[in-house]
């Protein structure tokens, strides 16, 4: 069913009782011409992308759990592209378009918000650095503002501009930036996926890799053997061991990122903000709660909640940008397992193995990521080849040394 | 989290800081007169940034910053924070980085 004003009205009329399940529970085939293991964000948007813009329908997504079950329900929601780095920067901007799109495009209401998104500054050297990130994206035709301490404070004047340590500077301002009702996005492209005949296939965990002479041919899996000519990997958090089954070692290192919601209070915060001096970042969902979440807890782990050191610095790091805060309660928190890539950035290529796709290592940022991701690894894919835009983020790059460190900010490579 | 220190007794997680997985302590060997080729750079490639990042018991380096200030191996269930065993001096295990 297509979803418009006429079909709302229409159903409600007749009570709400025609709405029919949104998307089929198939039985696996024996055999597709392309399985996405993860029925996440990332790998929901593979198999729309797959089936629409190459026409590859006889293709299934194989979940472990439900469908969105994983990072694509745990993340704080983010969009942006402001990038500098040429690797990442055109990849990043062709996700937000695809974003602005999107609802058009799938036919469901994803609430995308540009809201804007705005990385304060606290001393000279940042600021010059922002300006410098600023300029990059202007050149590649991305919206920027270089924000001066007034013009943040018109913005946000509930700020602390004179806290002690880290005065506020100024900003700079991606106005397209913003935030994505994230389940609603996992929702939206199984359902897109679906209409298009793609199988999606949960409570599927897969428990091997099947290879043949270097080559691909299927998944073992809780639910049987399936065949596959092509096999993708959409895992992240996850993505070394399920790697591991087809004896790849990855430069990733899975780690525990927490985020937090606090009660829900009337608007107050009009987009989204990211403190300067510390890692953290603060917005206001629909429902009212401001969401927000800093940085790793910076051990190893699987365990999709994390410890009260971070919790703590986070509170600290709240409290230094918008004191107010302080009255509100924190109702929620947990942790979702990023895959850390050892420079900080993604990887989207074909492997070793024929037939063997890897989508991973999104550290901090796959969310907002998720068209892109699914475009280019797509693309890649059905070509056997990367799209031009995900065309530096190869799996061989750290032992080339073509490393994209935007911010230096990944695992810690053993460089002692 | 606590981590057992063999020289402090049972810490508070926040006085160590984390280095990453403990097998990675021996540097490929590169003789000064050999030639790099391409066996020397997958072993670093290998060694630099290779992880074999288990789901369950890992092996990993800590430093012990906040007390006797010694690198330790701890045993820890990355799914459970579960520590098996008492910490290891780093220093009898091999090369400390």
């Amino acid at each position: 069913m297509r979803y418009s004003i006429v079909s709302i009205l229409g159903q409600a009329l007749r009570g709400n009782r025609d709405w029919k399940p949104v998307w089929r529970e198939p039985t696996p085939k024996a055999a597709y011409d392309a399985i996405i293991v993860g029925g996440g964000g990332h790998g929901l948007a593979t198999a729309y992308y797959l089936a629409k813009n190459h026409n590859l329908t006889n293709i299934a997504v194989v979940e472990k759990s439900h469908l969105g079950s994983g990072n694509v329900g745990r993340n704080t929601t983010i969009i942006r592209s402001n990038y500098l780095l040429p690797g990442n920067t055109p990849f990043y901007e062709h996700s937000l378009k695809l974003w602005e799109g999107l609802e058009q495009d799938i036919n469901y209401n994803a609430m995308v918000s540009q809201r804007g998104v705005l990385n304060l500054y606290h001393s000279d050297s940042q600021r010059d650095a922002y300006a410098r990130r600023g300029n990059a994206m202007r050149l590649l035709g991305i919206d920027a503002d270089l924000l001066d301490r007034e013009g943040v404070r018109k913005l946000y004047p509930f700020l602390d501009f004179d806290n002690a340590r880290f005065p506020i500077q100024g900003g700079l301002l991606q106005k397209r930036g913003g935030s994505v009702r994230h389940d609603a996005v996992a929702w939206g492209y199984a359902r897109a996926a679906d209409q298009r005949g793609v199988d999606l296939i949960q409570n599927c965990e897969v428990t091997g890799i099947r290879i043949d002479g270097g080559r691909v041919t299927g998944v073992d899996t809780t639910r049987g053997f399936i065949g596959a000519k092509k096999v993708g990997l959409a895992c992240a958090g996850n993505s070394s061991r399920v790697a591991a089954m087809a004896g790849l070692k990855l430069p990733i290192e899975s780690h525990v990122l927490q985020a937090f919601v606090s009660e829900g209070v009337k608007p107050l915060i009009p987009g989204v903000v990211t403190f300067g001096a510390g890692h953290f970042y603060i917005s206001q969902s629909n429902k009212g709660g401001l969401v927000f979440g800093g940085g790793l807890d910076g051990y190893n782990s699987y365990a999709q909640r994390g410890n009260l050191p971070i919790v703590e610095d986070v509170a600290e790091e709240a409290m230094a940008l918008m004191p107010m805060v302080g009255r509100l309660r924190v109702v929620r928190s947990w942790g979702g397992i990023m895959d850390m890539s050892m420079d900080g950035s993604p990887i989207i290529d074909k492997t070793p193995i024929d037939g063997l796709y890897l989508n991973a290592g999104w550290c901090y940022g796959g969310f907002k990521a998720t068209p892109a991701s699914g475009f280019c690894f797509a693309h890649t894919i059905a070509r056997n080849e990367p799209h031009k835009l995900n065309a530096a983020y190869r799996l061989d790059r750290f032992r080339t040394g073509r490393l994209i460190d935007e911010k230096g900010a990944g695992a810690q490579p053993n460089l002692q | 989290m606590r981590i057992p220190c063999p020289h402090c007794g049972v810490r508070d997680a926040q006085e160590f800081s984390y280095l990453g997985d403990a097998c990675l302590q021996q540097r490929p060997i590169l003789p000064a007169e050999t030639p790099i080729d391409d066996a020397i750079l997958d072993q670093w490639h290998a060694y630099v940034y290779l992880r074999d990042n288990p789901a369950s018991d890992h092996r990993e380096l800590w430093y012990h910053q906040g007390g006797c200030r010694q690198w330790l191996i701890v045993a820890r269930n990355v799914r459970t924070h579960e520590i098996n065993g008492p910490a290891v001096p780093a220093s009898r295990m091999g090369r400390v980085p």
